[in-house]
């Protein structure tokens, strides 16, 4: 009997929720963030499609403390792909001193990701914005609609969701208000890799382990691939064989420990992992419920 | 030393393959307030070790300032902080998890009678549902609610999951009780597995219960892997739909089709008919990425092109030519209130069926009481309501009934103003002609919605197969058509002025094509066109 497959189900189900939010939005924009979800999403965006071109801009919200690697794979992966690319930063806080060093990073991410993005998408006027979020990420996450209403000021109030069945969704929106849409919401981490292994999909080399020098701090590794991170009293870099399980910024993303070269490599270590990806990612943990507090206040 | 790399390498591969192999089963979870759902979505979770280590700190963590003993399952699930502090599920959350065998989606839904919607919700995607019972309480009037509003979404497949056993000294009789209780008021033992857990003690998760040796059925974990819901294969044995979605033009030799196939199987070649136009093609090619394939079924996002310029646009339907669908503009239809305004009768609402968004109005609400399945004419609906109502549509929607196909026959409705979600729709069926509610004569508007078309006359001359085929694909469009052989002017005016669509043999007729399949075509082609150019007044 003819059946399709998980992956398949889970393709087709994104494919039709990208042709939508073209169809029936004005001026949609897709959120590249660089990282192995903004591949997935972005090679989804090129099936919906083909034969003809993306129809809408991605967007990347460069808060300046990317990885060399992320920035060099972007422009090379997006000119590639044949869409177009709009870099945003937060010059006016960069020039103002913003790093999480100083302002912690519960305020530097406040200005230079979620400042940034909200003004990139005021800027482009731009009335629905993908982005690559999956539901098993984090547990506020797991609540969260495919079509994400926003108001002008873009923000999420979990109250005030409206409410989604089959795949019937309401695009509908006033002047200034904005729709996130999240194609991969029923995508686990396992999902993505294994369909990055079926379709040969590009991603940054930062996942791929190798010897890098980092400084270990408690259970996190720092990677020193770009200098940001100022050094403790007598701390020393180690050369460490490690790879990025999330990518944000450098002085925030933590390395892990591992042999994974390769995308199989890769899955097989997830299948023995007992940890979710976002452990180390700093943000995450700067105060109770955090992630539902950055989603309220407009980030991704 | 190069060997066993290599060998590793194998069997991951070989791990992918089976993965791609897997199907998805997805399900939803209502229950009562404290009858444990959480806790069971938790244990279902940890035991079959889809948790990992840094949520089970974190919630150890979170518990030292709450109320729970060693591990609180249920804070793995319950995710927002206005919950934590209530200490109840107020929203869908969507959890992931896979075995061996399969990928699972949990739905996991609230039971607070006032969140009607959010079941409805996590209901609209699952093939099966779990409705939890405490053992303590037996079947209380929400397990009924959520038993009715499981198979009002079209769920045929529900695991009756009697929990907190091991308060009841894992009770035989009890169990007995509470199963003969809810088949007494929902009779379908063929859809319902009943079983007896406890989450809290992991009794029927996972593995099968020791305390409990009464019971030799699967635990839940080896009947959700095992289960066959038929619901995909049930989509791909329907007949072919495919609402187009957009119109994929790259240049002026390419013209697809893009969409997401409802239900059934298309190939090159096959004959389509394209609603509203009513005109025929055959598919040319199934274009994707990855290549043109030889066939595609539901529910995949594939673009079609066809062998003619047909000039399809978004809300277009295709369908089988043999396999047609119907077209009406006025329904009866389930609904389900999700707003917390009122519906209002007389206001017009935006409809969204499959890929067409058009303007509705609603009349006629009866609500249902979930308990005693009687309903009862109202002047409005609120929410957490469900009942039965008219719609009446601007354009013709092309649907089957939600029963038969999920995905053809449900539709939401939209508030104008607020642009809120405010109902969710089930289509029963096109209004039959009897149901009358109006007092005064019937007039020419009302045939028109209740027919979806307005009154015509054919004349096709002595050709009485060409007539029985034309009745044939007009009725098979929901269209009110009659056959008259050598009818009279005064029958033939009675039938307009009854809204009907005659079509007459006789002496006298149009030139037509000579193939009786191709006149048809034309004949219908031209009907339909001319209805949907026609200004107020009159007959075709």
């Amino acid at each position: 009997m003819a059946r399709l497959s998980y992956l398949s189900t889970l393709e087709a189900e994104s494919i039709h929720i990208i042709r939508e939010v073209a169809c029936e939005f004005q001026n949609p924009v897709m959120l590249y963030s660089v990282g192995k979800d903004s591949s997935v999403m972005l090679r989804l965006a090129q099936k919906a499609f083909y034969p003809a071109p993306i129809p809408f801009p991605v967007l990347h919200v460069d808060t300046s403390y990317k990885f060399r690697e992320m920035i060099e794979f972007r422009d090379w992966y997006t000119a590639k792909v044949g869409v177009k690319l709009i870099v945003h930063t937060n010059r006016e806080a960069l020039d103002a001193g913003a790093t999480p060093f100083r302002l912690g990073t519960a305020r530097c991410c406040g200005l230079l990701k979620t400042q940034a993005l909200l003004d990139a998408l005021r800027e482009g006027g731009f009335d629905a914005a993908f982005g690559g979020a999956r539901r098993d990420e984090e547990k506020s996450r797991a609540k969260e609609r495919i079509y994400s209403f926003r108001d002008s000021r873009g923000q999420w109030d979990p109250k005030n969701q409206r409410p989604e069945l089959w795949n019937l969704y309401n695009g509908r929106v006033d002047p200034g208000e904005s729709i996130r849409v999240f194609p991969l919401s029923n995508w686990t981490e396992l999902d993505v890799w294994e369909y990055i292994h079926a379709e040969d999909i590009p991603v940054v080399p930062l996942y791929f382990a190798k010897e890098r020098w980092v400084l270990e701090r408690g259970d996190s590794l720092i990677s020193l691939e770009q200098d940001f991170v100022p050094r403790l009293p007598g701390e020393k870099p180690t050369l460490v064989r490690c790879r990025m399980r999330s990518l944000g910024c450098s002085p925030c993303t933590g390395a892990i420990r591992s042999d994974a070269d390769t995308v199989p490599k890769i899955v097989e270590e997830l299948i023995g992992f007992r940890r979710s990806e976002r452990e180390n990612r700093v943000i995450d943990f700067d105060q109770d419920g955090s992630m539902e507090i950055k989603k309220r206040e407009g980030y991704f | 030393m190069a060997t066993v790399p290599e060998a590793q390498i194998f069997e991951i591969e070989q791990f992918l393959e089976e993965e791609r192999e897997k199907d998805l089963l997805r399900f939803t979870t209502a229950g009562s307030v404290d009858d444990g759902k959480s806790t069971l979505i938790g244990r279902l979770l940890y035991d079959s070790r889809n948790v990992y280590e840094d949520q089970v700190r974190s919630v150890t963590k979170a518990s030292v300032n709450g109320s729970a003993g060693p591990i609180d399952f249920s804070l793995l699930t319950d995710g927002l902080r206005a919950e934590r502090e209530q200490g109840i599920t107020i929203d869908v959350a969507y959890r992931y998890f896979a075995t061996a065998r399969r990928k699972f989606i949990i739905a996991d839904t609230p039971g607070h009678e006032q969140y009607t919607r959010n079941m409805a919700t996590g209901a609209s995607t699952a093939d099966l549902a779990i409705i939890l019972i405490d053992a303590r309480k037996g079947v209380l009037p929400q397990s009924r609610r959520h038993t009715f509003i499981a198979s009002l979404l079209g769920i045929r497949r529900l695991v009756v999951a009697v929990n907190k056993m091991d308060l009841v000294d894992y009770d035989e009789g009890v169990f007995d009780a509470i199963r003969a209780e809810f088949l007494e008021w929902h009779p379908h033992p063929d859809q319902c597995y009943f079983l007896p857990l406890s989450a809290l003690a992991g009794d029927n998760v996972v593995g099968r219960s020791r305390n409990m040796p009464w019971f030799s059925g699967p635990a839940l974990l080896e009947y959700l892997e095992t289960v066959e819901t038929g619901a995909q294969a049930a989509a791909i044995d329907q007949p072919f739909r495919f609402p187009v979605q957009r119109v994929i033009r790259p240049n002026q030799d390419f013209r697809g089709y893009a969409g997401q196939i409802c239900s059934g199987t298309v190939r090159p070649g096959d004959e389509v008919c394209a609603l509203p136009s009513g005109r025929h093609s055959r598919i040319k090619t199934i274009t994707t990425f990855n290549g043109d394939l030889e066939a595609a079924f539901a529910p995949m996002s594939v673009t079609l092109t066809l062998e003619d310029e047909l000039d399809l646009s978004r809300g277009d339907m295709l369908a089988h030519a043999d396999r047609p669908l119907g077209a009406a503009a006025h329904f009866e239809t389930r609904l389900v209130w999700l707003n917390q305004a009122p519906l209002d009768v007389a206001r017009r609402y935006l409809l969204k069926h499959t890929t067409q968004l058009v303007s509705a109005r609603v009349t006629a609400p009866q609500r249902m009481d979930v308990h005693t399945l009687a309903s009862e004419p109202v002047a409005a609906l609120s929410m957490n309501d469900i009942a039965t109502v008219e719609i009446e549509t601007s354009k013709p929607l092309f649907f089957d009934p939600y029963e038969r196909n999920r995905a053809t026959g449900s539709l939401v409705l939209i508030d104008l103003e607020t642009n809120a979600t405010v109902a969710a729709g089930m289509i029963v069926q096109a209004v039959a002609a009897h149901a009358v509610r109006h007092t005064g004569p019937v007039t020419p508007a009302e045939r028109r919605a209740r027919y979806g078309h307005r009154p015509a006359t054919i004349l096709v001359g002595p050709r009485e197969a060409l007539a029985t085929l034309v009745e044939r694909r007009l009725f098979d469009r929901g269209c009110a058509a009659v056959v008259l052989h050598n009818a009279t002017e005064d029958g033939l005016r009675a039938l307009e002025a009854a809204g009907l669509i005659a079509i007459a043999t006789g002496a006298d007729g149009p030139e037509l094509p000579d193939d009786d399949a191709r006149a048809a075509e034309f004949i219908v082609t031209r009907l339909l066109e001319a209805d949907q150019n026609f200004e107020e007044g009159g007959g075709i």
